[in-house]
């Protein structure tokens, strides 16, 4: 009672914890460090959004126009860039002069993008302060573009990760539900006692094998099979890892779905024989009829398995965030970003708080799929 | 982990009553040989006591603010906004370069292009640059492969060979210097960068030109003449306070003994 108790609200703070984390990054701005961007006075732009800032800094826009202002180059500053126009004197030791010295600099370019943080903001600032609009939900789910560390304004597109999650997830359950549902059946039905005591903890074994371990093999093994095979310029794919999480999803599949098929009644068996079907006749027409549920539960519990799999994704999928559009192609998942990029995201910072939205995405999307399993498997109980 | 990190720090803090002691902290690049250097100081010089915490160059800086560190190493220069904060906390300090570490870029074997300059480069790691025969070799095509966004490797490559600009959203992140060559040897139209330490025999490291007319490989000596161009400095920064307790250290591995391992 007390240790259930206990266990229970671990559960509710973690989860608590997390989404309070995930739901701050909405309320900030992309900008990182309190930055402000800072044009002219008369420079008719007035607002920006973050990827507009990005193809400025990645210099693919270079005019105001493409911005809706005037025609004109613009002109870039960050903060960084301060010697190539004031001497240290002239910021002076403790930088008390910097204030006046970035305004005058705005002041005398009329084209200048200026970049800095908000305690340099002048006391009689003349320039304007560019809008930039804040970290939204929509645009966080929708968006195609992941670049957490682009400077100045972070990109936090997430569809790219959610997609190539679900597509490695998906397609490793079609790989592995034939192969474990066959084994499945040929344990419970088939093979005899002696040969089902060898088979079983070989099974159970590749349960206990360390993903890492499977991460090392895909990325030796499957990675370079995947490139001669399909002849591919690069065999790091949703393919591989796709087959790396099939083989991790097995003994899950297979366990579960031959604790269901050992559950049909002999009656139900001999009554099929008796009324002169085969073994294959018994085992398609009776004995997974009545498992199914048993057997729909342990797919989506090897769903489940593969969603939240992070370091074998992590080394055989190539990582790179684009927009899956077929299997041959690298993708970044969801468990494997924030396995990469947490480490050394800087606590409470804007990256470190779309990695907690990430993970609350992924809790969402398993908690969905646990509800499903629950769903199923009370359906089986009811048909008893 | 990082309250072992700072549980050790606390303790090391608390041993520096002691001027004989001193703690080093940051960069897990630096860490090694500032370790190695350490050691022999301290064969050489009995009595006296080094001690070297990794962490990253972020978490060396950040010690160096609140005092828990006699010095800082660093992999990158240190920057304005913590240049910032250790003016307004009144605290002085200075840099010293004590080695430079050089970054291979490197290819498969197979592939005959030997040597780019910057600007192909920053196209390549961009993405505008997309099959090898537009830089002189086979019609393939360029599979980009680079460390994850943590590393300050990455951050190193994107601010001094790319301009700044940021990497195409199709390069492949990997998760370690060892993954990237793996990868590079078993990929044909692969590029890549990694340490010049790293560099094995089953990939190809490539000439590097700045200015589109002298080509360098990265070796040792190139790095140490600056002749190689992609060279990070790796740093130094002390509290101008205790420049005279840590100065016998300071000086032997800026010295011929010291540099052997750098």
């Amino acid at each position: 009672m007390i240790s259930s108790g206990i266990s229970s609200l671990a559960v509710l703070l973690i989860v608590i914890f997390l989404f309070r984390e995930g739901f701050s990054l909405f309320s900030t701005s992309p900008l990182e460090n309190k930055n402000i961007i800072v044009v002219n006075k008369t420079n008719p732009v007035s607002k920006l959004n973050a990827g507009q800032i990005k193809a400025i800094f990645d210099q693919e826009i270079t005019n105001w126009k493409d911005l809706g202002g005037n025609n004109d180059s613009i002109i870039l500053f960050t903060i960084n860039d301060i010697s190539n126009y004031f001497s240290d004197e002239e910021v002076g030791a403790e930088f008390e002069f910097l204030p006046d010295k970035l305004n005058a600099l705005v002041d005398s370019n009329p084209t200048m993008l200026a970049v800095y943080q908000d305690k340099y903001l002048a006391k009689k600032f003349s320039g304007k302060i560019v809008n930039v609009a804040k970290n939204n939900i929509p645009d966080f789910i929708m968006g195609k573009q992941w670049f957490p560390t682009a400077e100045p304004a972070v990109q936090l597109g997430v569809a790219p990760l959610i997609l190539g999650t679900l597509l490695v997830s998906f397609f490793a359950i079609l790989f592995a539900l034939p192969v474990g549902l066959a084994t499945a059946i040929y344990m419970a039905e088939v093979a005899d006692e002696r040969l089902r005591k060898i088979l079983k903890p070989v099974i159970e074994l590749l349960a206990g094998i360390p993903s890492v371990v499977y991460g090392f093999f895909g990325l030796i093994v499957i990675v370079p099979m995947i490139h001669d095979v399909f002849n591919l310029p690069v065999g790091e794919t949703a393919l591989a890892g796709s087959i790396v999480l099939g083989i991790m999803a097995l003994p899950t599949i297979i366990t579960v779905s031959e604790d269901a098929i050992r559950n049909t009644p002999r009656s139900m068996k001999e009554a099929s024989l008796a009324l002169g079907a085969n073994k294959w006749q018994t085992i398609y027409r009776v004995v997974i009829p009545y498992s199914m549920s048993g057997i729909s539960a342990a797919a989506i519990l090897g769903i489940g398995r593969a969603l939240g799999e992070t370091m074998a994704v992590l080394m055989v999928t190539g990582n790179a965030a684009v927009m899956p559009k077929s299997l041959l192609q690298p993708v970044r998942t969801i468990p494997a970003t924030i396995a990469a990029e947490l480490g050394e995201a800087p606590a409470g910072g804007v990256h470190y708080q779309a990695l907690f939205a990430l993970g609350c995405i992924l809790f969402l999307i398993t908690m969905a799929i646990n509800i499903w399993v629950q769903a199923i498997s009370t359906r089986r109980k009811m048909n008893k | 982990m990082k309250k072992i990190i700072l549980g050790v720090a606390m303790m090391a803090s608390a041993l520096l009553v002691n001027a004989q002691k001193i703690t080093i902290k940051g960069s897990d690049t630096v860490l090694p040989l500032a370790q190695k250097d350490a050691e022999v100081f301290m064969k050489k010089n009995a009595g006296k006591s080094v001690t070297v915490i990794g962490g990253g160059s972020g978490v060396g800086i950040s010690a160096l603010l609140d005092n828990s560190t006699d010095i800082a190493m660093s992999s990158r220069k240190i920057k304005m906004d913590e240049r910032m904060k250790l003016q307004d906390a009144g605290r002085a300090f200075k840099e010293v370069i004590i080695a430079n570490d050089a970054l291979s870029v490197i290819v498969n074997p197979q592939n005959k292009v030997s040597k780019l300059t910057r600007a192909q480069l920053e196209g390549i790691f961009t993405g505008k640059i997309k099959n090898w025969k537009e830089v002189g070799g086979d019609d393939m095509q360029i599979v980009v492969y680079s460390r994850e966004t943590s590393s300050g490797t990455y951050e190193f490559f994107k601010e001094h060979v790319m301009n700044r600009k940021n990497y195409a959203s199709s390069v492949l992140n990997m998760p370690a210097t060892g993954a990237i060559i793996q990868s590079v040897s078993q990929t044909k139209g692969a590029i890549g960068y990694v340490g010049l330490a790293y560099v094995t025999k089953e990939v190809k490291d490539i000439a590097v030109s700045y200015d589109g007319k002298t080509f360098t490989m990265a070796s040792i000596e190139n790095a140490k003449n600056k002749s190689y161009p992609v060279v990070r400095p790796l740093y130094f920064y002390y509290p101008t306070s205790k420049e005279a307790a840590i100065k016998p250290y300071l000086d032997f591995i800026l010295s011929v003994e010291g540099q052997k391992n750098c």
